[in-house]
């Protein structure tokens, strides 16, 4: 069987930085953090109080209805339905949205609807309307639970949620690979079109595990940054000698995948082409990468293999460079492995240096940064790397963003399980 | 009997999102209102809030149009 090509026709972003694809990219090249200090809920007992927040117009954030890229809720949802979702079903359809209208794609047929599909994932799901509703159980009992409680947290409630919003009828699936999820929703996604399953997904990741839950439960497992807590915007600083762990971020990242020759027909802007996909298993430990960076190798390996390309062709890499103390140089030495003598030609930056870890949309927001890249020439900057760790020939794009022609990027993403997937773009001529 | 009709009034048009208007005794939530099976829990829970009463699910079945809430309402709170 043939695979038929897939290419990227659209892109929709919710993030630290805004929410909005044109706004978010151009404060990410000028170097801009959407890092703050936590003032919506209580953390004065945690030892992380940071974190990537997406702006909004009730101020948090720093946002407001007059400055651009603010979220506003109410202009996704009429305030009765955003009450029977989790917020991070909220991000996806805010995200989708923005993609399948900056794509232009639009059904003319019931046959098109069949061949449109879904599959947007997320990490961790509703954390904070789980937490809720077991307050509410513990406290008053189980008859004051609302009927909305399962599915307003629901992990596939976002792509159900999506599918129901456009009257897409096609596969409707989701991903659950904690900080992987975003990577593998865009390349099963991408798989779904390449063997006939689908002509049109909207694929992605979303998140919004920014609670109390989510915040004191990353920190109980050690994997937060906890020396910046007056400093926000310094506190995720990849391969810099004095990173101390990862800042949590919240959104979505959702891609308007199509079979290439129905884009090309109807004239789709088309951005690039999801050439390449892997995958690959740590089998080593439950939240450490292991040791020999194998596990993040391998899942490289298989991209470029399944992309035709070799490392040679690839131009920037955008790395899953978490800022945590073991795994930013484990993934270096797998990609300096990878690269050989390619290496010296190699930009790679970490995108969570600006917006922190979005965990299960990660992947999403990291790939179209990635395409991007290729669309304007410029990779994006590493944020506070003032003291690289450790030496490396690779360019990793210190506080300032480095242009130059990207005609195939890498974006890497390795999550809690030791699960890891990598999805190459390529510019398409 | 008329502030209860009016309470649930409330509750009908905050939970389903319709005009006050439309809201009358022989409206049926799920036929004139736009509710389903979900909402009508939801309408459920609200009025038992909303008047301290206790309404169970075989009487929740009942429950189909705003007259038929405001009858229970009344009867229960005799």
């Amino acid at each position: 069987m043939t695979k038929r090509r897939v290419v990227v026709t659209g892109l929709g972003l919710v993030t630290p930085l805004g929410c909005g694809t044109d706004i978010v990219w151009s404060r990410l090249i000028a170097g801009q953090s959407g890092l703050s200090r936590i003032e919506h809920f209580e953390v004065e007992d945690i030892s992380c109080q940071i974190a990537g927040i997406v702006p909004r117009v009730d101020g948090r954030n720093g946002g407001s209805p007059e400055i651009e890229g603010s979220f506003d809720p109410d202009a996704v949802l009429p305030a009765r339905e955003q009450k029977r979702i989790d917020e991070f079903i909220l991000y996806a359809i805010a995200a989708a949205d923005e993609a399948l209208a900056h794509s232009g794609w639009e059904a003319k047929t019931e046959e098109d609807k069949h061949r449109a599909g879904v599959l947007i994932g997320s990490g961790i799901g509703g954390l904070q309307t789980i937490y809720d509703a077991s307050v509410l159980l513990n406290e008053r009992g189980p008859r004051k639970l609302s009927p909305f409680v399962i599915p307003a947290m629901l992990i596939n409630l976002a792509s159900g949620q999506v599918s129901i919003r456009h009257g897409l009828k096609g596969p409707n699936h989701s991903v659950v690979t904690a900080c992987s999820t975003g990577a593998h929703a865009i390349g099963d996604a991408a798989r779904l079109i390449a063997y006939g399953d689908a002509d049109m997904m909207v694929a992605g990741g979303a998140e919004s595990a920014i609670c109390r839950l989510g915040l004191a439960g990353f920190a109980a497992a050690r994997a937060l940054s906890t020396g910046f807590n007056d400093n926000p915007k310094a506190g995720s600083r990849p391969y810099d000698k004095d990173r101390d762990g990862f800042v949590m971020g919240e959104g979505a990242g959702v891609m308007i995948l199509e079979e290439y020759e129905s884009a090309k027909a109807r004239g789709a802007t088309i951005y690039a082409e999801v050439a390449g996909y892997g995958l690959s298993g740590d089998a080593f430990h439950i939240t450490s990468p292991a040791e020999d960076g194998d596990g993040g190798f391998r899942s490289m390996s298989a991209a470029l293999k399944s992309a035709g390309l070799s490392a040679s062709d690839i131009d920037y890499v955008n790395a899953h460079g978490t800022s945590t103390p073991k795994g930013d140089e484990i993934e270096l030495r797998a990609v300096e492995r990878l690269f050989g003598e390619c290496a010296n030609d190699l930009v790679m930056s970490s995108t969570k240096s600006a917006v922190g870890h979005l965990l299960g949309a990660a992947g999403a927001i990291e790939g179209i940064f990635s395409v991007l890249a290729i669309k304007h020439g410029v990779c994006p900057p590493t944020l506070n790397l003032d003291n690289p760790s450790v030496e490396t020939s690779i360019n990793l794009a210190p506080h300032k963003a480095v242009t130059k022609p990207v005609k195939a990027a890498l974006s890497n993403s390795f999550g809690f399980g030791g699960t890891n997937a990598s999805v190459v773009f390529k510019a398409v001529d | 009997m008329s502030d209860i009709l009016e309470r649930v009034k409330k509750i009908v048009v905050e939970h389903l999102d319709v005009d006050a208007d439309k809201v009358t005794e022989e409206a049926s939530f799920t036929d004139d209102l736009g509710a389903d099976s979900l909402d009508n829990v939801e309408l459920v829970m609200a009025f038992e809030e909303e008047f301290d009463i206790e309404i169970p699910d075989d009487a929740a079945e009942h429950i189909q149009t705003v007259g038929a809430a405001v009858k229970f309402i009344s009867e229960k709170q005799g």
